[in-house]
């Protein structure tokens, strides 16, 4: 007993006078970690750029990593205007715009849908709501590789019908063209996300204040319109980041249903130039080419990244 | 003529029975408050008059038209949250003006209508402000403003004051009152609160489990509770309930009050009560108010029948306004109210007045007042 006071004192001791030692080397390895991750990510970002602004001279001949010794813009602007995908040479700035086209209506559309189904399925709740609900979720889950079959069936089937109304009335309203198609498939496969944010959202939102507009007189859509949207800020800008984003990137769908001719979003597009086969390959230019391509989803992101995390905390609370 | 009916009032979620068959009426002008405590089915019939709840049998009927499968905004009908429900999005004229606006109202008679309105409550000041930007008295006000300007047939408010403060809610309490003696409108009023009921009611209905225990004018409800139930719930302190026995003796029947060892305490059976001779021996509940048991001098002078009993003090509690004596009678705690400038020490014997023309008795078995 005596002698157990001291050992556990001395010990308490040693504890406390390395305690400093131990928290300093703790840090150090934290933060050395962090650092060695973010470089270990950032590095091909920081290839990418440097070698989009060097000469191809300097790129055969000098180091991956050096900065460029004498900055030039041309492989953007040849990038931009002039680069070969596959046989057409006229640069990436076509697709570009057909990305555009698909990605904002497809976007719009999903987003809508995805507010007026999370509005419905929690303000005027029918017999089995819980069982749609869970259908859409399940619609999260499901592979897309998977539904790449189905979908070529019935998107073929919408082109013969376009033929047809091409034949009868002149016009095919959209039907077969290959944009509409992919707004299409990405508005289907997008219902399932935007639901449940929207759902989870208005999961939280005081159902008195539907009540209360309801005894003012308002109709479904005045409600949804006038109380429930202009209080759904971060949720919609959350769709949005999120949307923009899968469909922006994807290359799964746009490859198969729009992969060749005029029609190529841009992930299609990227592929053709960094896979062309004729004469030197232009790494500069590819690198121009792929940062292009990277942009509108960096710039959503930094626009509106800082809802981003907000507006999912506030879905998850309550769900 | 009644102005609001409702007959036969049931609501059924699958198999069980919210409401039990509610039969209240309202003339108009009048001040209706549903009161009992949670899970009682006040808030239920109250949407159920909005039309935000179906009801499952019986009928609704405003200034004699049946309104059960009209649309709540059809209704003629202007609801007052608990929670306000003010439209975050929207300034406190918006807010009000929202149902004139969702009527098709001109703008120019919607802004007189709110400028009308926001002058009676005095938020004049608020039109351009966010309801994010308002205290929760002011919230109130705008929740008010928009039942205001629409001139409904009927009000409904549920339990409105719940989420102020203590010094707010009183305020506000005599605001509603007010504004209730200015524009002589029909309102139902739900809440918890017994003093809010009695404060405000023309008219109370006490729920318990979906089913009406008694329907009366506060002083009613207050002074001759129908049951143990409405005895308990309404007053604060609550009514004292002493259990007793008729018992005769050769001046005539009287209420015997055993307790334990010391002698038992005989006092007048209430003039209220009508007993015949079958109830001598009957095992009774004496139902009296702190306020009718007092100190010698406190007793009311106009009493017919006041009994003077011994009692030991358990416990003084001076409330400011009233000094709150306990003590201990047949084997139940006793609560009385005296005089703030009583002097009473606790652990002394000391003789309490009752005043039993302010008593009721009650049979034990079904609760029932005789």
């Amino acid at each position: 007993m005596t002698t157990a006071v001291p050992t556990s004192m001395s010990a308490a001791g040693r504890a406390a006078s390395n305690g400093t030692g131990w928290a300093v080397t703790s840090r150090v390895v934290i933060y050395g970690l962090l650092i060695f991750f973010a470089l270990v990510y950032l590095i091909p970002l920081f290839v990418m750029l440097v070698t989009s602004f060097k000469t191809m001279d300097e790129i055969q001949n000098g180091n991956m990593l050096s900065l460029p010794k004498d900055p030039t813009f041309d492989p953007w602007v040849r990038a931009w205007g002039e680069t070969c995908v596959g046989l057409t040479c006229a640069g990436i700035k076509g697709y570009f715009w057909n990305s555009i086209k698909m990605v904002v209506p497809a976007v719009a559309i999903s987003t809508m849908l995805g507010a007026l189904n999370g509005y419905v399925l929690t303000k005027w709740r029918f017999r089995g709501h819980k069982v749609v609900f869970g259908l859409m979720l399940f619609a999260c889950f499901i592979p897309f590789q998977s539904v790449l079959l189905p979908m070529a069936t019935i998107l073929g089937a919408l082109g013969r019908f376009g033929n047809t109304l091409q034949d009868l009335v002149g016009f095919s309203f959209g039907f077969g063209n290959p944009t509409v198609n992919l707004v299409f498939v990405h508005v289907v496969y997008g219902l399932g996300f935007t639901t449940l944010f929207f759902r989870n959202y208005y999961e939280a939102f005081p159902t008195e204040l539907v009540r209360a507009a309801q005894m003012d007189g308002a109709n479904f859509f005045q409600i949804f319109w006038r109380i429930l949207l202009p209080s759904s800020t971060p949720i919609i800008v959350v769709t949005v980041i999120y949307q923009f984003t899968n469909i922006w990137n994807d290359f799964l769908f746009a490859s198969a249903y729009a992969g060749s001719g005029d029609v190529m979003p841009m992930t299609v597009a990227l592929n053709n130039v960094v896979n062309t086969s004729t004469g030197v390959v232009e790494y500069n230019v590819n690198m121009a080419a792929a940062m292009i391509a990277a942009l509108p989803t960096l710039l959503v992101y930094v626009l509106a990244g800082r809802y981003f995390v907000r507006g999912l905390m506030a879905g998850a609370v309550k769900g | 003529m009644a102005f609001l009916e409702l007959l036969g009032l049931k609501k059924r979620f699958g198999a069980v029975e919210i409401l039990k068959g509610i039969d209240i009426t309202l003339d108009k002008g009048g001040f209706l408050v549903l009161v009992g405590p949670s899970g009682c089915g006040k808030s239920t019939l109250l949407n159920t008059i909005a039309g935000l709840e179906t009801i499952s049998e019986g009928e609704i009927r405003i200034d004699s038209q049946a309104v059960n499968n009209l649309h709540p905004s059809k209704r003629d009908i202007a609801m007052v949250f608990q929670s306000y429900a003010l439209y975050p999005n929207m300034t406190v004229a918006e807010n009000i003006g929202f149902a004139l606006e969702m009527r098709g109202i001109a703008k120019a008679d919607r802004e007189k209508a709110i400028a009308g309105v926001a002058k009676t409550l005095q938020i004049g000041h608020l039109l351009t402000r966010k309801p994010s930007q308002l205290s929760g008295g002011q919230r109130q006000r705008v929740a008010m403003g928009r039942a205001l300007v629409r001139n409904p047939r009927v009000f409904l408010f549920d339990e409105p004051l719940s989420n102020l403060d203590a010094k707010l809610r009183v305020d506000m309490r005599t605001e509603i009152k007010r504004l209730h003696q200015q524009t002589g409108t029909t309102i139902v009023y739900v809440t918890h609160d017994q003093i809010e009921a009695m404060t405000l009611a023309t008219k109370i209905a006490v729920l318990k489990e979906g089913e009406v225990q008694q329907i009366g004018t506060p002083a009613e409800i207050y002074n001759r509770p129908s049951n143990l139930f409405v005895a308990d719930f309404m007053g604060s302190p609550a009514m004292n309930l002493i259990e007793g026995v008729i018992a005769t003796c050769d001046s005539g029947p009287f209420l015997a009050l055993s307790r334990g060892s010391d002698s038992e305490i005989r006092l007048p059976v209430p003039h209220s009560v009508a007993l015949g001779e079958a109830g001598i021996g009957r095992k009774v509940i004496l139902g009296i108010r702190p306020e009718a048991i007092t100190d010698r001098d406190g007793a009311d002078r106009n009493s017919t029948a006041v009994a003077i009993v011994d009692a030991q003090v358990d416990v003084v509690e001076p409330a400011g306004s009233d000094t709150f004596v306990v003590t201990n009678i047949a084997g139940k705690e006793v609560v009385s109210r005296m005089r703030a400038d009583v002097e009473i020490r606790a652990h002394t014997r000391m003789p309490f007045a009752f005043n039993l023309d302010k008593a009721v008795l009650f049979d034990p078995e079904s609760g029932r007042r005789i």
